[in-house]
């Protein structure tokens, strides 16, 4: 199995400012650069280290956001494709059906994969809906112009005798030429994060790589096995490398200091979620019967809530839960390291597998000593141990 | 569902009463809500009230991705009325009766705006038109209603295919109005060629375009009055049908087209 260290760079000292929306709407008066030129470094600094641990890295963005202060997914993945020279960067990723200009993906995506010698995977994100309003992309279109424009980049990255021309519904260029062309041939494996059963069939007609957040012990069963079967009907073999699992891990000397940090960690998962609802479901965004069904029982927020439940199927506030909550959920491994191997292992048999475990290893508050230390604990003490898993 | 059929196309909708034939384009939500206004204008009029395409239960043609699309689509009908027929547009479908009148209003005999959408006055950074989308559902609905709790549906409620319908009004609408948001910016500069008699009635309480902004789209048309409707939000037909429905009626006997 491979391991991947995800942070969102949150620029978390604005949070104590922040009540009912920690997007959209905050003014970046509460963004101090000197501050978030010091957290920036830090968060650098943590996946650098990544190199000598073992750990793959994973970078995201987000816009008007004080909880991840990534807003170019590629800048961090830049610097990081000279300061590394070993582990894989994986960008999950970029939120092409809101981004004006596929090419210039291409191109992003390309020069790294060059510099890091072809180490990129690349990712292509549809984006949670309070995405829209900062990028302003037609919410009843988005789902469509994702397609063309992935479509569109991979043609480019791989088309490599001159231009060609591109006239879709969404996208026109005279002239498609990238360069460079990518170190990896034909191009960098493709990763989409997917949040339900449909999704994870179109992802599995294309063979991409999915990577499952914040879907837990109940949700992502199904989610892997609309996988596998769609994989099968179209003579792909679902190998467990094709199937990622996020998790926020805190893993200590003891299980309190485990469970401390894993503590720290969520407050990622219990501010990420807030926002003003009205740009929790812009019209279009889901198909129009989950809208009716959300419109009956009122409305976005509501279906939020209750979309994470503990094994045992009772519903949790994502806003407030305990680290006991979290576990419970399938959203955290915590404690000693024989903890975290024992509650992944459960999950992993619970799942039917997977070949990827993106670990949240930084989130919320943890400080910087006590990120270094759960990463270098993980790669000291789990990863030997789980490294041959979903190799098959 | 009762059927419109427009040239190739079968959009859901009613067509009720005898008389002179009428148009009445909805705008983007409580279309339901105009059941009543519609009965009062059918006791004069032949009313079709066609559901656009993308809304409620109307299929969306493929290529149907703009309101320019609606517009040809409402001209095939107006072509076939062979003396022509009143248009009314509420919000959104002022918007549409706008972009169908300057392209050709050789089969309008007379327009109705109904605090319409799809013209774009101010500058760059000035909003002429409320963004719905970005601010509150409460405030939305003080914005709209001069009362919303009278005309705001309970939607925990609603049948399945109700709600389903709302749904689709809601996403058809964002399709065809979220950027540019809710005008065209080229349709300004053809405003001119609205060579009919037009009648804006407006909500004196609309929240959502005021009462201002229909002052100066009327200041824009070569032929038209203007009216406020006292006591009533975005979409007076919907609070006040009975004055609105009187405003048409009397603006509809008694202008002839010059």
């Amino acid at each position: 199995m491979k391991v991947w260290h995800f942070s969102e760079m949150a620029y978390y000292p604005a949070w104590p400012h922040l009540k009912d929306s920690y997007r959209v709407v905050i003014p970046s008066r509460l963004f101090d650069p000197k501050l978030g030129a010091d957290l920036y470094h830090r968060y650098l600094d943590e996946w650098a280290l990544c190199d000598a641990l073992g750990i793959n890295i994973m970078t995201n963005e987000h816009h008007a956001t004080a909880t991840c202060a990534d807003s170019v997914c590629t800048i961090p993945m830049a610097i990081l494709a000279r300061e590394t020279k070993k582990v894989r960067l994986l960008a999950l990723g970029m939120p092409i059906g809101n981004r004006n200009d596929p090419i210039r993906v291409a191109e992003e995506y390309s020069i790294i994969d060059v510099i890091s010698r072809g180490r990129l995977e690349m990712g292509f994100v549809k984006g949670v809906p309070f995405e829209i309003a900062p990028a302003n992309t037609n919410p009843a279109e988005l789902s469509e112009r994702f397609w063309e424009a992935h479509d569109l980049i991979l043609k480019a990255m791989t088309t490599h005798d001159g231009p060609f021309s591109w006239e879709g519904t969404h996208f026109q260029y005279r002239s498609v030429n990238v360069w460079p062309r990518p170190y990896q041939q034909p191009h960098p494996p493709v990763w989409t994060p997917v949040g339900s059963t449909g999704s994870a069939t179109e992802a599995a007609a294309r063979g991409m790589v999915i990577g499952v957040l914040n879907t837990g012990w109940v949700r992502t069963p199904a989610i892997f096995e609309a996988y596998r079967t769609k994989a099968r009907e179209v003579g792909r073999d679902p190998t467990p490398d094709r199937l990622a699992y996020m998790a926020l891990i805190g893993v200590g000397q003891s299980r309190e200091e485990g469970r401390r940090r894993a503590d720290q960690i969520l407050d990622y998962s219990r501010t990420s979620g807030i926002v003003a609802p009205q740009f929790a479901n812009p019209p279009g965004y889901v198909a129009p019967q989950a809208a009716a069904q959300m419109l009956k029982s009122g409305g976005a927020m509501a279906a939020r809530a209750t979309r994470v439940q503990t094994k045992d199927g009772r519903p949790i506030n994502p806003r407030t839960m305990s680290v006991d909550d979290a576990i419970d959920a399938g959203l955290c491994f915590a404690g000693t390291p024989d903890d975290v191997f024992d509650q992944l292992m459960a999950f992993f048999h619970h799942v039917g597998g997977f070949g990827h475990l993106l670990m949240m290893g930084q989130g919320g508050l943890i400080s910087h000593e006590d990120t270094v230390a759960n990463l270098t604990l993980f790669s000291k003490e789990v990863l030997p141990r789980i490294a041959e898993l979903g190799l098959r | 569902m009762a059927g419109i059929e427009i040239g190739n196309y079968m959009l859901d909708g009613s067509i009720a009463g005898a008389g002179p034939p009428l148009l009445f384009l909805h705008g983007g939500d409580y279309v339901a809500q105009n059941a009543r206004f519609l009965d009062i204008l059918a006791r004069h009029w032949q009313v079709t009230a066609p559901r656009h395409p993308g809304f409620g239960h109307s299929r969306r043609p493929d290529g149907f991705r703009t309101v320019h699309d609606l517009a040809y689509l409402y001209l095939d009908w107006l072509d076939a009325q062979r003396d022509g027929a009143v248009v009314v547009g509420s919000s959104f479908g002022g918007w549409v009766a706008l972009e169908i009148a300057v392209r050709s209003v050789a089969k309008i005999n007379t327009l109705v705006l109904i605090d319409s959408l799809g013209v774009k006055f101010g500058g760059r950074e000035e909003r002429d038109i409320v963004d719905i989308y970005a601010l509150p559902e409460d405030e939305v609905r003080r914005l709209t209603f001069c009362d919303p709790a009278r005309f705001v549906p309970d939607y925990s409620t609603l049948s399945d295919d109700e709600a389903m319908a709302i749904a689709c009004d809601r996403q058809a609408t964002a399709l065809y109005g979220w950027r540019p948001y809710m005008h065209d910016p080229g349709l300004k500069q053809w405003l001119h060629r609205v060579r009919v008699p037009a009648l804006l009635l407006w909500g004196e309480n609309d929240g959502i375009v005021t009462p201002a902004y229909g002052e100066r789209l009327c200041g824009t048309l070569p032929n038209a009055k203007f009216r406020r409707i006292p006591q009533a939000g975005h979409y007076p037909q919907i609070e006040c049908p009975d004055a609105v429905a009187d405003a048409v009626q009397q603006f509809a006997a008694t202008e002839v087209r010059r």
